[in-house]
């Protein structure tokens, strides 16, 4: 079985260098990040500017997303949680889907191949 | 007779003051969103075009050449003729051109002032066609009325650098357009924060930059008068900075470096009218208090009144420039510039103080019934607000067809 699965990680900026790090400590070579504005439960914060408040509700994250297929799926999501939580409400999520097909543009090579 | 060294010096005033109205262009443009840092900066920057061909052509005779009931100059010097290197009449130490042109800066930034006030809602035309008029019927009058012999100089009424005539004009204005152009749309929404600081601090470097030359050059001459008033504004620069931060600091915990900047900013309006009358301990005084007053200006009264003065053209030009001529009516000495008939009311003479603050008022209603009569003009011609769908889009697209900040290069 040579399941691809997709892991989208929406958290904090602040915590992308350890979640990084971690990762690649379990062999992760490859992911996507990009800056992304959301809510949740955090539901923004207030700015004061010339002590007037404006209620910022939607705050920057980042997205980390990347495909596996022989690391267990577990194991990346046990690491970020263990790198991501702080017990305070803005944590962030994680996504778990499947993928169906993988293509390496490079090589044409398909799916585990692809991924290697 | 013409002394070279004053004449340098009010030629390099020339260049530092030029500096502030790009300066007030990223200034602004920090301050205003990302969709409308185009139009925001455009309307501060295109008025170097405009207001230099108008001084040249009509607006420095209409301020400086001869007088027509105390209120306006006559049209002697049309076109700069007659405008040539000998000295006077402003000056016995530098050319008349040189004074003209010292002058015509000032005509560009005090239009671009009002811009803070109508940003991300005013289409690009009625502003245009706006200051246009304004210039003629609110600056080139209040310029004659202070400095070019008009009856607000007979009355004794004193204004070194531009404080009426150049913040609180430009301040008042603000407010009027403000409240009939109404509330940008997301005001209501509480989402207009600055989108880059760093313009801000650039904007807020090259104004406290230029108003060496704002202040100093304003002695008109390369003497003792120049260096008081530069030490007088920096000093009251440095004293609005560090008590913005300390009301902020009071207020919230901490101090913010768009607060930081505002108060330096809000300093140098104070002692814009005084900087060459009052003594350098006064400039502490006047420096220290102008931030409280305008915090409670933008942080209080606008939102009490409810009108959307979006960058804050009147809480910090029209207030500020207020309480410094009206600490000029307090502090000035007439031993430090002979200018000023009397001394201020702290020296026990009520004579100044009263005359600031018929200067005061009647600038206020110059810029008001001036700001009524302009937009009057300019709603035949354009509506003064863009559509609603063009302010959701914003005006760096609507107005000029450009993106600040392109997603893919």
């Amino acid at each position: 079985m040579d399941e691809m699965t997709k892991i989208e990680i929406i958290t904090r900026e602040s915590k992308l260098e350890d979640l990084k790090n971690a990762l690649n400590e379990i062999g992760i070579n490859g992911m996507t990040v990009s800056h992304v504005l959301g809510y949740g439960a955090q539901k923004g914060k207030k700015h004061k500017y010339r002590g007037v408040d404006y209620s910022v509700d939607l705050l920057p994250k980042v997205k980390v997303e990347m495909v596996v297929c022989t690391i267990p799926v577990d194991t990346v999501v046990d690491t970020a949680i263990s790198v991501l939580r702080t017990g305070e409400i803005g944590d962030g999520k994680i996504f778990v889907s499947p993928v169906s097909r993988t293509i390496k543009v490079r090589t044409g090579e398909e799916d585990k191949q692809a991924l290697l | 007779m013409i002394d070279t060294g004053s004449t340098a010096f009010i030629i390099i005033c020339v260049t530092y003051v030029f500096l502030m109205t790009p300066g007030l262009a990223f200034f602004y443009g920090g301050l205003s969103q990302k969709k409308n840092v185009v139009n925001t900066m455009m309307m501060s920057f295109f008025i170097m075009g405009l207001a230099s061909v108008l001084w040249i052509l009509v607006g420095y005779s209409l301020s400086f050449s001869g007088d027509i009931g105390g209120f306006i100059g006559n049209l002697g010097w049309f076109g700069f003729s007659g405008v040539g290197t000998e000295p006077g009449p402003y000056s016995d130490v530098i050319p008349n051109s040189c004074f003209a042109i010292f002058q015509m800066m000032f005509a560009i930034i005090t239009p671009a002032l009002i811009t803070g006030a109508v940003a991300g809602r005013m289409r690009f035309k009625a502003i245009f066609f706006f200051i246009l008029f304004w210039l003629f019927v609110v600056y080139f009058p209040m310029a004659h009325m202070v400095w070019g012999g008009g009856f607000l100089a007979q009355l004794g009424s004193v204004d070194f650098a531009g404080g009426n005539v150049v913040h609180i004009s430009s301040g008042v204005t603000g407010l009027v357009l403000a409240i009939m152009l109404g509330k940008r749309k997301a005001a209501r929404k509480q989402t207009l924060i600055p989108h880059n600081i760093p313009y801000v601090v650039l904007g807020a470097a090259l104004l406290w930059f230029g108003w060496f030359g704002f202040n100093g050059g304003s002695a008109l001459a390369a003497d003792g008068l120049a260096i008081h008033a530069i030490i007088t504004t920096n000093t009251s620069a440095a004293c609005a900075m560090l008590s913005w931060m300390l009301i902020d600091v009071i207020k919230d915990g901490k101090p913010t470096l768009v607060g930081a900047c505002t108060g330096a900013v809000v300093g140098l309006v104070a002692i814009t009218p005084g900087a060459g009358f009052v003594p350098v301990w006064a400039s502490f005084i006047i420096g220290a208090l102008v931030s409280p007053i305008c915090y409670f200006a933008v942080s209080v009264l606008k939102n009490k009144f409810g009108y959307d003065d979006a960058l804050d053209a009147f809480g910090c030009h029209g207030i500020g420039g207020i309480w410094g001529g009206i600490a000029t009516g307090l502090f000035a000495q007439s031993s430090i510039n002979p200018v000023a008939q009397w001394n201020g009311l702290f020296f026990g003479d009520y004579r100044l103080f009263l005359a600031q603050v018929i200067s005061i008022v009647v600038t206020i209603a110059l810029a008001i019934i001036g700001t009524f009569i302009c937009a009057g003009i300019v709603k035949l011609i354009t509506p003064l607000r863009v559509s609603e769908d063009d302010e959701n889009v914003g005006l760096s697209d609507s107005e000029h067809g450009e993106t600040a900040y392109s997603l893919f290069d």
